[in-house]
Formats: structure tokens, C-alpha cells, sequence
């Protein structure tokens, strides 16, 4: 096991930059979270890509975060109310071992370890971030998945005290997200509850979130309360908005547009005014690992 | 505004003469180019630059709307500078698109095609922007007097589309309906609508 070590994962550049947040930090408590948060102990893993890695301060200041705001700034300049500090998660439906589970249990038998994955906006942006976290195999393992569960529904903290953008809003809080069963025990899927070497910041999904590679970015469901085994296909927010424009499955797709915008191609994210945009890559770069769950299907029609 | 307060407004407007809007108009421009070039709009300088010259050109369109109300309502006469005011508002559209091809969409032909045969926003923006063409040629004392005042003020009455079709693109290219583009749309509508019941009560 090599322990990580933060510079390892963050361009020197930015890392030398972020002493000056972090000064300006220390001069109040009440700021946003954009200077360090707990570092944490990581296992690097097999998980990387090509590529350079999103700077991260582009990371934790340019977020789809609806609850704390739709501006791209609204989460950092809102989030850092929210109290993630008790958390739990409550573990239910078609399992053995249902219950409600504090973070400190989900996360003491498993070990943390750093995977640096592309990730992929519906809206045709990318970064490539170094998550924290863990396969959700193993808490589902843990849960004990009853024969009949075929599907698995996730839900956000719905805390309109906290989370502003939930008040008086037409959006249909709290927001929801699901995977099939074999998606979701797939290797690849995982919880993160850190990156670029710390706690999740809080306009990142703090404490525990979602992160599913190789579909768009909203289907990375943030500040998890509540994980159900299924047997039906979940509802999920963006489709129950707009079902012509977001499909159950939301897989990476160069060859199938947003009736808005095309997914052919895609902008960096912490480039600058000229970053070159760049062929998006079916599944996002991991077909070799998920196109299988797909074989048979017609992506056109199951988008 | 009082009477006297009114007066004094526009005896000043007479001793102010309109070309310095075009100066004054263009930085803004100048500096948000610069701020972006310099990484300074945040960690998408190029949205952050199509945003703003586009939300600065929809601000100016309805700027030269309110002119004619405000004469008429409140007596306050800014009519000699509505051209310089149109003409900047055409200026930061331009800007906006060429931000679009150059900047976002990186002089990519298939998908700028495929956007403005396809997709309902840009198309709409599109009508939008092309509809300005002719107003922002001839606005000049030349036109008016080729064209004839009559056939001028008809051209460019095709504001009354421009305005609506700029706030609908901005309305349409959100994920889900929010507040700051239907407000534009609904003051948009507003001042068009008074267009039209001033005219049927002349
Ligand atoms: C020439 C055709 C046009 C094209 C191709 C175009 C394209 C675009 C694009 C790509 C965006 C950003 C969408 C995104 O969020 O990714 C946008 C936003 C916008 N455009 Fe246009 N546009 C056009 C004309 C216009 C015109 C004529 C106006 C106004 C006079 C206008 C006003 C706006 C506004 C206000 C926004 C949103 C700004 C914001 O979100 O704050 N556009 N346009």
C-alpha cells in the first residue's frame, strides 16, 4: 500500500496556489470550502486515465448542485451551511440487512483508495477527477441483496433549512437517481466521500456520493440519505423534468445528441478561454468495462 | 420627476451629444475579453463570456425599447440616443456569436450546422441575430433618407420580433424554467405590446 500524497494528484501550480486561499481561509470560519478540507488517507488503485487532472480549483468551483442554486457558482457560495456531521444512511427495501447506517460504520470496513476517472456533463464539459472513496459493491454486499432486487434507487438529503435552492422551487425535491443491479455492482461504480486527497467539499455531494464513469454526471447523485433495492426501474429527477431529454440510463454517448446540444465533443473544464475541445469517447472511455451490461440493447431508444 | 426635474434632464441630453456611448459602450466589451484571455471569469471563462455579451446585448436591445415609453409616459426625451444605444446592442450580439463559432464551438462546421438546423434555441437565436442585420446597416441618416422615413420606421419595427426571439433563446437554453429569463421575456413582451396599443389608440 503506498500512502498518498496530495501534491501527487494536483498540478504543482495549483497546489502552490491554493497556500493563498488557505490564507485567506483561516480569516474566517464562515467561507466557502475551497481552501483544504480534512485530508484524508488514501491507497492509490489501478484507476487512472490519460490526460491531465482537472485543476482543483475548477473542481470545486464549477458544480451542477440545483439544491444549493442553478448558477455554476451557487454551490460553493451556499453549500458550506449544509451539516453533514451527523450523516447516516438509510439501507432498505428488497435486502437482508436493512437499517440505517452512520458514516463512521459505512465506512469502517472499507478501505478508501483514490481512482482518477473522467467525468462527463451532459451539458459537453469534462474533468478528470481523483475521487476517494470505494466500490458500492461492497456496501451493498454488506446489505445483503435480496433474489427478486433487480434495480437500486438512490435519494438526496432533502433540507430546505440547508439546501435554498430546495424552497419554494417546482423542481421535484428531493432529487432521486437509480442503476440497475449489475450496474451498480460493477467495479467501476463507486461512493466517493473524498477527492483530490480530502473530504468531499460540500458543493461536491458531501459527505458520500455517487460516481458512475461512464454515464453523465447528473446520474452521480450527491449527499446521499437513502439507498433502496428495487425491483422496478426507480424514477429518476431529470427524466421525471424532461423524459424526451433524459433517459433511465444516461450512458456516454457520442453518437446520440441532447436534443440541446451535441454530445460528439466536449470542453475541458480548467483549460482557459482556448482549451481545445475534445471527442468524447463512448461510455466515456469504458466501454471495455461496461459495454457488456448493454450488449443487445438499442442505445438509441434506451438513452 | 417633477416638471423642472424633467426639463433639466433633457436640457442636459441636449448638451450631451451621443458618441461618447460608443466608447463607453465598447469597454465593457474590451475588459470581459481581457478578464476571460487572462483566466479570471472563473473555471469556464469561455460561458462566462458567451453569457455576458449575450445577456449585455438583450439588456441593450430593451434599452432602446423604453426610449419611446419613456417619452411618452414620463416626458423624458433620450430618442438621439437610441441609434448609438442599437448599434451596441448589435455589437455585443456579434460578439456573442463570434464568441459561439470561434470560442465554443471552435470553427467546428458539422456541429454549428447541425445546431442551427436543429436545435429550437439557436435557431431562434439565430432569426434573432440575422433580423438585426438590417437594422444595424441602416441605421444611419443616409438609409433613412434612401429608404424614406415611412419605409425605415417599417424596417425597423422587425425590433419587436428581435427583442421577444433574443429573451425566447434565452429562456429555451435553460435546463428548467427560471426566474431571470422569463422576466426578460416578460418585459420584452411588455414593451412590445405597449408598441402595438399605442398604435391602435394613434
Ligand atoms: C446568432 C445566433 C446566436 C447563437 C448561435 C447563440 C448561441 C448561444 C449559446 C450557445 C448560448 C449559451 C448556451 C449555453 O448555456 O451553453 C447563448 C446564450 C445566450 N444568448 Fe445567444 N446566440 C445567438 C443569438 C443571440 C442574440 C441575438 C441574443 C440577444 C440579443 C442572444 C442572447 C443570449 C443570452 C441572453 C444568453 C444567455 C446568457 C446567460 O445564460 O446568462 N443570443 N447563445
Amino acid at each position: 500500500m503506498t500512502k498518498l500524497n496530495y501534491s501527487d494528484v494536483t498540478p504543482k501550480g495549483v497546489f502552490l496556489n491554493r497556500r493563498k486561499i488557505i490564507a485567506g481561509a483561516l480569516a474566517s470560519t464562515a467561507l466557502p470550502q475551497i481552501g483544504f478540507a480534512k485530508p484524508l488517507d488514501v491507497v492509490k488503485s489501478e484507476y487512472t486515465v490519460d490526460g491531465e487532472i482537472t485543476p482543483r480549483d475548477a473542481a470545486v468551483t464549477y458544480n451542477n448542485f440545483y439544491e444549493f442554486g442553478t448558477g455554476k457558482g451557487d454551490p460553493l457560495a451556499n453549500a458550506h451551511t449544509l451539516t453533514t456531521d451527523p450523516w447516516s444512511v438509510e439501507i432498505g427495501g428488497l435486502v437482508n440487512n436493512a437499517g440505517t447506517f452512520g458514516l463512521d460504520d459505512i465506512l469502517k470496513d472499507v478501505t478508501l483508495e483514490e481512482r482518477i476517472y473522467r467525468f462527463r456533463c451532459v451539458e459537453a464539459w469534462s474533468m478528470v477527477v481523483p475521487w476517494i472513496g470505494f466500490s458500492l459493491s461492497e456496501l451493498l454486499k454488506k446489505a445483503d441483496p435480496q433474489s427478486g432486487a433487480k434495480y437500486v434507487a438512490f435519494e438526496t438529503l432533502y433540507r430546505p433549512e440547508e439546501m435554498p435552492g430546495q424552497k419554494n422551487s417546482r423542481f421535484p425535491y428531493p432529487y432521486v437517481e437509480g442503476l440497475r443491479l449489475d450496474e451498480a455492482m460493477n467495479p467501476l461504480t463507486m461512493i466517493a466521500t473524498g477527492m483530490y486527497g480530502e473530504e468531499l467539499p460540500n458543493q461536491n455531494g458531501a459527505p458520500l456520493r455517487l460516481v458512475v464513469p461512464w454515464k453523465y454526471g447528473f446520474k452521480s447523485i450527491k449527499s446521499i440519505v437513502k439507498i433502496t433495492l428495487t425491483d422496478e426501474q426507480p424514477p429518476t429527477t431529470w427524466n421525471l423534468i424532461a423524459d424526451n431529454e433524459y433517459g433511465f440510463y444516461s450512458n456516454v454517448n457520442p453518437e446520440v445528441d441532447h436534443p440541446r446540444w451535441s454530445q460528439a465533443s466536449e470542453r475541458p473544464i480548467g483549460g482557459g478561454l482556448f482549451a481545445k475541445r475534445i471527442p468524447t469517447l463512448m461510455f466515456n472511455g469504458y466501454a471495455d468495462e461496461v459495454a457488456s451490461l448493454y450488449s443487445g440493447m438499442d442505445l438509441r431508444t434506451n438513452f | 420627476m417633477s416638471m423642472t426635474q424633467t426639463q433639466r434632464l433633457n436640457q442636459v441630453v441636449k448638451t450631451v451629444s451621443a458618441w461618447p456611448i460608443y466608447i463607453v459602450g465598447v469597454l465593457p466589451a474590451a475588459w470581459l475579453f481581457y478578464q476571460a484571455v487572462s483566466n479570471n471569469l472563473g473555471a469556464d471563462p469561455l460561458k462566462a463570456l458567451e453569457h455576458q455579451l449575450g445577456e449585455w446585448a438583450l439588456q441593450l436591445l430593451i434599452a432602446t425599447l423604453l426610449i419611446t415609453p419613456l417619452r411618452d409616459l414620463f416626458k423624458i426625451n433620450l430618442i438621439k440616443y437610441r441609434r448609438a444605444i442599437g448599434l451596441l446592442a448589435f455589437f455585443y450580439a456579434l460578439g456573442h456569436l463570434l464568441t459561439y463559432l470561434w470560442l465554443d464551438q471552435q470553427w467546428w462546421w458539422s456541429a454549428i450546422w447541425k445546431d442551427i438546423t436543429k436545435r429550437p434555441y439557436i435557431i431562434i437565436g439565430v432569426i434573432s441575430f440575422l433580423a438585426m442585420v438590417p437594422l444595424a446597416i441602416t441605421s444611419n441618416n443616409l438609409s433613412i433618407r434612401k429608404l424614406g422615413p415611412l419605409t425605415w420606421r417599417k424596417l425597423h419595427q422587425l425590433t419587436y420580433i428581435v427583442v421577444p426571439l433574443a429573451a425566447l433563446h434565452f429562456v429555451l437554453l435553460k435546463k428548467t424554467w427560471q426566474l431571470e429569463p422569463i422576466l426578460y421575456l416578460g418585459v420584452g413582451l411588455l414593451l412590445v405590446g405597449y408598441r402595438f396599443w399605442r398604435k391602435r389608440l394613434a
